[in-house]
């Protein structure tokens, strides 16, 4: 591991960070009445898709695994095809955990879904541009001892604490506060915009620091 | 010295509640009392001081006034008399004021500005505190010292009519009376006319010595439309007429007798802007309070600022004016205007009669009585007096004497002032010392308890207190020594009282002791927790973290559940947390069973160190222990964790399936009852299966659910048991079918609907009889057999038992939850407990939120009259843990009927119901109730009310099942969003109002009872209960903060 693969980690995270901060600020010019709070759907899509495109561009751009044995046109398809199944499998799986967690189930089902898609872009998005759709892959990643780079490394990170903030976003929802943002699912998913910054800014950071005591295998 | 863990456990808590009582000792400011208790024995009054010579006046000074009528007017603000509403409504009373023959003051009432404690501050002087709540709750009467019981005492004649808090406060002091309840809020003539009925022919005897009339009418105006009302002004006019009659009345009287007479026109509260009472604003602390007799002296001229003086002023001065001895424990001073007229000698016995009082007070409340500036100034004030009774008694120049008396009279005035106001600050002191005292005792033995646990839960059971090692016992010499040249030093310079200081000095030491001991024991345990760590670090096993993420979820859940009570709005909404934990717990359960199904490519043994622990400990058990013991009977086959994922595939699949369906369960039962207070009126299925066009559906769901419960029970059942088991549930039907909540298939339609004490009482039988099984069989075990299955089965015995108990508690369309708790139970030993080796403490804390989450499931609520034939006394089944090796062995502790003890006031509040339900009966058939009720009524008042008040047909809904309240709703036209709330008023009342949710986020506190009884006399006590207790849980202690919830004159009652 060198310091620049955590270079290249940590603009590759910067980019992720820049897509966030597109999504709240570029549709103001084009939407009127435009606020988190307010069209909070709207910005919810915009999120997720300036966040996977973000994602996919670096996935183009860095190719973190690169040595794909096959490159035909087919195998590329059907790949594709695999993961947008399993980033829709992800998003109803999210959904059916919020109804577990308690959120409404008949009604703001909309609101429900489009969180569980926003969550599925923060945390499902990054493992299959990195992973693919490889249950393997993705149970060593998240086992113990089983990353092989600092890019899983980093993932790990990310996703736990997108998961964190999503998890703590939920508390302020049952107070008497009052507030706007209190109402399902605002908190929820800022909580998990937080959380996904906070992860993309920390696991750099952790890395480098701990960059003498981390070992990878390669395999 | 080795403990067995449960002498240990037993230890702890008696330290623990020693430690708990001395906070709240500390906590709880004691009022001021003289500690000759409550028995009113004539002590002699304080004979005259004199110097040398000797006064022969010892004996009471003789009565100023002939007859005295006490006019007191609930709510009576001061600017209601002395502001432009008393001049424009009340013109005889500002007559008097500004030119007649009275005296007239602000009084100040101290909160909580309610009427009870009002009353009693009046007649008692004293001002009652929190400790006085718990003293006074099973007697109403007033025991303490008081003018109405002095005056008794001395023969005087008294006559009463007026608020009935009176009649239960003095139930035998009254030769006459006629008590009005203030039952009705609405009603502001009829509490009126009902004391000014008797007055014509009560003023015409002359057969009384003490007239006490107390007027309703004006706070039940407030508390319907608020004080700029124009009733208010008609009800001051009436009040007007009433002290216009009196008062000629008295004065015609007067020139037939030797004595004046004395007509006292007071208030127990104010009135806030928004018409009601309880908090300390300046609108409800002023209070007028005017004497009016002819013996005072005509003033010219126009007061509009009178005096300001304190409530409790008033009973010294009417002791003094009846010629009693003054209250024991009254602090108010004497008004000295009152006895202005008199003779000097007079003056100053009376001033020192008073003074004497106050200093006695002050030396029994105060050890270093000595030091107060008060007593030093009673002591020069007492020696003046005494020269100039000797001055007086040789009769020297009368220039002299009255110069000399009005200096003594300043210093008796002066001194008068600083008693009284240092008694006062008494009552708000918190005794510091103790509290600080009681809060280490506690942290200590929490903190030993924290550190034992690994060990305490250890296969032993047993552990190691360090008591006798040497260098411990240096640190015990030299703290216990320490602590008590502290407590020395504290107690000594301490100025106030201080409840520990007050101990003997025995008790305080071994208290003292007792802090170093545990001291001591905390940090040998520290040290030797710390060693441990260390080397279990050193050695090369101990790689990775120790915590599992399950137990750091654990850890983590728990402590901030605690911390999270600390804000008012997580205890609110506290079910939330505990839903949202126990998903969460799911969920991690979930991520290690899928764990250790599908081990990683490169995972076995090693990369699971948690697991790798557990083994490791159960084979260092299994090598340590005898062979045969139950320890090796319970872990005998030895299986790998890992081999989960070698199972057969259904199993498998059971076990992957399971925190799904635990997950699932948990879902489907949180919309059955709502709780909470935001929440709360959201419709939920419990209001929609315990409507009345539902009952098929209910009885189909709860006999469903008793025979799951059946069959979930009886796997561990002995054959009696079963038996008993099942005719029990039946009974539970019977009893439910009895009550009318069910549909029995063979007596569909018929109305007569008891109260089901014979059912009841045939499933208590079984439940006693399963228990007595139960019991048996533990003690069995304990003492003959030490075989560890009789013991099993004698706990299985106790759980079935209670879970029959539980079903016959719980309302029916509750009996779901306790299947499910059942079978969550039953799933979580079975594939997640038992696979996964969770060790004794995980499953009792696991076992812990999940009893809470089940609480709140089943809206945490035991109505009245749930305790069918038992009596008030029952309490509801508790958690039970017995953190031992057959941890995953033991029946549920997830007994979701269980109460905390806060809520078992439900039952307790029986009788209070049914006292009320038989009030409005007699009023229905009275006939009055639609008159009284009448929505002409609630007219006024729009700033009070937020969107519309409408009368949902008055108390018609009061004592109704809840089946009428669905068409209520229709007639009266209300949105989904409204919800019924109670107008304010004393303990009962009688009008319901509609508004709009969120207006009124917490409730009152004054209230609770009367939200228990509404709820209970509905049969569907409501999410209140909870969220009411929370509030008293978390605000109880801080006075300022109860009394700004009082403020509010709003209750939510229901939706």
């Amino acid at each position: 591991m060198k310091d620049t693969d955590i270079k290249r980690l940590l603009y590759a995270h910067l980019l992720c960070i820049f897509s966030i901060i597109l999504s709240i600020f570029v549709p103001s010019f084009f939407l009127e009445n435009f606020s988190i709070l307010d069209t909070h759907l709207t910005w919810l899509c915009i999120c997720s898709v300036f966040v996977t495109a973000g994602n996919l561009v670096l996935y183009l751009i860095v190719k973190p695994n690169a040595s794909s044995k096959r490159s035909s046109l087919s195998y590329k398809v059907t790949r594709f095809l695999k993961c947008c199944i399993y980033f829709l499998m992800s998003c109803f799986f999210f959904h059916v955990i919020f109804v577990l967690y308690g959120a409404p189930l008949i009604e703001l089902v909309l609101e429900t879904f489009l969180f569980a898609v926003t969550l599925s872009a923060f945390t499902t998005v990054p493992c299959l541009c990195l992973l693919g759709p490889n249950i393997k892959a993705w149970l060593r990643v998240f086992s113990r001892n089983g990353l092989t780079s600092i890019w899983e490394n980093s993932l790990q990170i990310t996703t736990i604490s997108s998961f964190i903030g999503t998890w703590l976003g939920a508390f302020p929802i049952p107070l008497d506060w009052e507030r706007p943002w209190q109402a399902w699912p605002i908190s929820c998913t800022l909580g998990a915009t937080f959380g996904y910054v906070a992860g993309l800014v920390i696991s750099p950071l952790w890395i480098y620091w701990n960059r003498k005591q981390l070992t990878y295998k390669n395999n | 010295m080795r403990l067995g863990s449960g002498t240990f456990a037993a230890c702890c808590v008696v330290i623990e509640v020693l430690g708990v009582a001395l906070f709240l000792r500390g906590f709880f400011p004691v009022p001021v009392r003289s500690s000759s208790g409550t028995e009113h024995q004539a002590e002699p009054p304080a004979p005259e001081p004199s110097a040398g010579a000797s006064s022969n006046w010892t004996k009471l000074p003789p009565p100023l006034f002939g007859k005295v009528v006490i006019v007191l007017i609930d709510a009576l603000r001061d600017d209601f008399v002395f502001g432009s509403k008393g001049v424009k409504f009340m013109p005889y009373t500002t007559y008097l004021v500004e030119k007649g023959a009275s005296h007239s003051f602000v009084a100040e009432a101290k909160p909580p500005t309610v009427t009870m404690p009002r009353i009693k501050a009046l007649v008692t002087g004293s001002l009652p505190g929190f400790v006085d709540i718990i003293r006074n709750l099973n007697s109403p009467a007033l025991l303490e010292d008081n003018v109405i019981t002095q005056a008794k005492a001395a023969g005087k004649r008294m006559i009463f009519y007026g608020d009935d808090t009176w009649v239960k406060l003095f139930p035998k002091h009254f030769v006459e009376y006629d008590g009005t309840t203030s039952f009705f809020v609405s009603d502001y003539t009829e509490v009126d006319d009902n004391v000014t009925r008797h007055l014509d022919k009560v003023l015409k005897r002359g057969d009384w010595d003490v007239l006490i009339l107390h007027y309703l009418g004006l706070d039940h105006i407030g508390h319907t439309s608020g004080p700029s009302s124009p009733l208010i002004g008609r009800k001051l006019s009436e009040m007007d007429g009433v002290l216009v009659k009196i008062h000629t009345s008295l004065l015609a009287e007067e020139r037939e007798t030797l004595l004046p007479n004395l007509l006292v026109l007071c208030a127990d509260h104010g009135m806030s802007e928004a018409g009601g009472h309880g908090a300390s604003s300046t609108e409800e602390v002023n209070t007028p309070l005017i004497f009016i007799s002819s013996a005072f002296e005509r003033k010219p001229g126009d007061i509009r600022h009178p005096k300001r003086v304190q409530q409790t002023d008033l009973a010294a001065t009417l002791a003094v004016g009846l010629g009693l001895p003054i209250p024991k424990h009254s602090v108010g001073s004497l008004l000295f205007p009152i006895i202005e007229g008199k003779a000097m000698r007079e003056q100053l016995r009376f001033l020192h009669l008073n003074t004497v009082q106050l200093s006695k007070l002050l030396r029994e409340n105060i050890p270093s009585f000595k030091k107060e500036p008060g007593f030093q100034q009673f002591k020069v004030a007492e020696r003046l007096h005494a020269n100039w009774i000797r001055l007086y008694l040789e009769s020297s120049n009368s220039e002299v004497l009255v110069s000399l008396g009005a200096k003594v009279r300043r210093q008796y005035l002066d001194t008068l002032r600083t008693l009284s106001l240092s008694l006062s600050r008494q009552v708000a002191h918190y005794d510091a010392y103790s509290m600080a005292v009681g809060t280490v005792v506690v942290l200590e033995v929490l903190v030993l308890l924290l550190l034992s646990i690994p060990q305490a839960l250890s296969s032993e059971a047993e552990l190691d207190v360090p008591l006798s090692s040497p260098v411990f016992s240096l640190l015990f010499y030299l703290t216990s020594l320490a602590l008590l040249g502290l407590h020395v030093m504290v107690c000594t310079s301490a100025g106030r009282s201080c409840y520990f200081c007050s101990l003997p000095w025995p008790a305080a030491g071994v208290v003292m002791l007792l802090v170093s001991a545990l001291l001591c024991v905390v940090a040998s345990a520290l040290a030797k927790t710390f060693l441990d760590g260390k080397l279990l670090r050193k050695s090369p096993a101990g790689s990775g973290s120790r915590w599992s993420e399950l137990e750091l979820l654990i850890l983590l859940g728990t402590v901030g559940h605690v911390v999270s009570l600390g804000a008012s709005s997580f205890i609110e909404e506290e079910h939330q947390t505990w839903y949202f934990l126990v998903n969460t717990l799911c969920l991690a359960l979930c991520h290690q069973v899928y764990k250790n199904c599908f081990p990683g490519p490169d995972r076995g043994l090693q990369c699971c160190p948690h697991m790798a622990d557990v083994c490791d400990c159960v084979a260092a058990t299994l090598q340590g222990r005898k062979p045969g013991g139950d320890g090796a009977e319970l872990w005998g086959t030895h299986e790998s964790p890992a081999s989960l994922a070698t199972r057969p595939g259904h199993e498998k699949w059971v076990l992957l399936a399971s925190p799904w369906l635990i997950l699932a369960c948990c879902r489907l039962l949180r919309p059955l009852n709502q709780t909470g207070v935001q929440w709360a009126h959201r419709p939920d299925l419990g209001h929609w299966l315990t409507s009345s066009d539902r009952k098929a559906e209910l009885s189909v769901l709860a006999a469903l659910s008793l025979v799951v419960l059946f069959a979930l029970v009886q796997r561990r059942c002995s054959r009696a048991s079963k038996i008993a088991m099942a005719l029990g549930l039946l009974g539970v039907y019977c009893y439910r079918a009895a009550l009318g909540n069910v549909l029995l298939p063979w007596r569909q339609g018929s109305k007569d609907i008891s109260q089901g004490i014979v059912e009841a009482r045939f499933v208590y039988v079984f439940v006693l009889g399963i228990l007595f099984t139960g019991t048996r069989d533990l003690l069995r075990s304990q003492v003959t057999t030490a075989d560890p299955k009789v013991r099993a089965a004698g706990l299985w015995e106790l759980h079935s038992g209670l879970v029959l108990l539980a079903a016959l508690l719980l309302r029916p369309h509750n009996l779901p939850v306790l299947v499910l708790g059942l079978l969550i139970q039953t799933v979580m030993a079975r594939c997640i407990w038992k696979p996964l080796r969770h060790d004794a403490a995980e499953v009792t804390i696991m076992h812990y939120w999940f009893g809470q989450a089940f609480f709140y499931f089943q809206a945490s609520r035991v109505a009245a009259g749930h305790l069918p034939g038992l009596g008030s006394d029952q309490p509801g089944p508790g958690f039970w843990h017995s953190p031992t090796r057959q941890a995953t062995e033991q029946p549920a502790h997830l007994q979701p009927a269980a109460a905390p003890p806060g809520v078992n006031c439900g039952p307790r509040m029986g009788p209070l119901g049914s006292s009320i339900l038989r009030k409005l009966q007699q009023r229905r058939h009275g006939g009055r109730l639609g008159r009284l009720c009448g929505p002409e009524h609630l007219r006024g008042g729009p700033g009070c009310v937020p969107d519309g008040v409408c009368d949902v047909h008055g108390a018609r809904a009061v004592g109704q099942p809840l089946g009428e309240l669905p068409e209520l709703r229709e007639q009266q036209r209300l949105s989904a969003a409204s919800r019924l709330l109670l107008l304010r008023t004393d303990l009962f009342s009688s009008r319901f109002c509609v508004s709009r949710l969120g207006d009124f986020p917490a409730l009152p506190l004054v209230h609770m009872e009367c939200v228990f009884s509404k709820a209970s006399l509905r049969g569907n006590a409501s999410a209140h209960h909870s969220c009411c207790l929370r509030i008293l849980h978390s605000h109880g202690p801080d006075q300022h903060e109860v009394s700004a919830k009082l403020s509010r004159p709003w209750k939510i009652i229901y939706f």
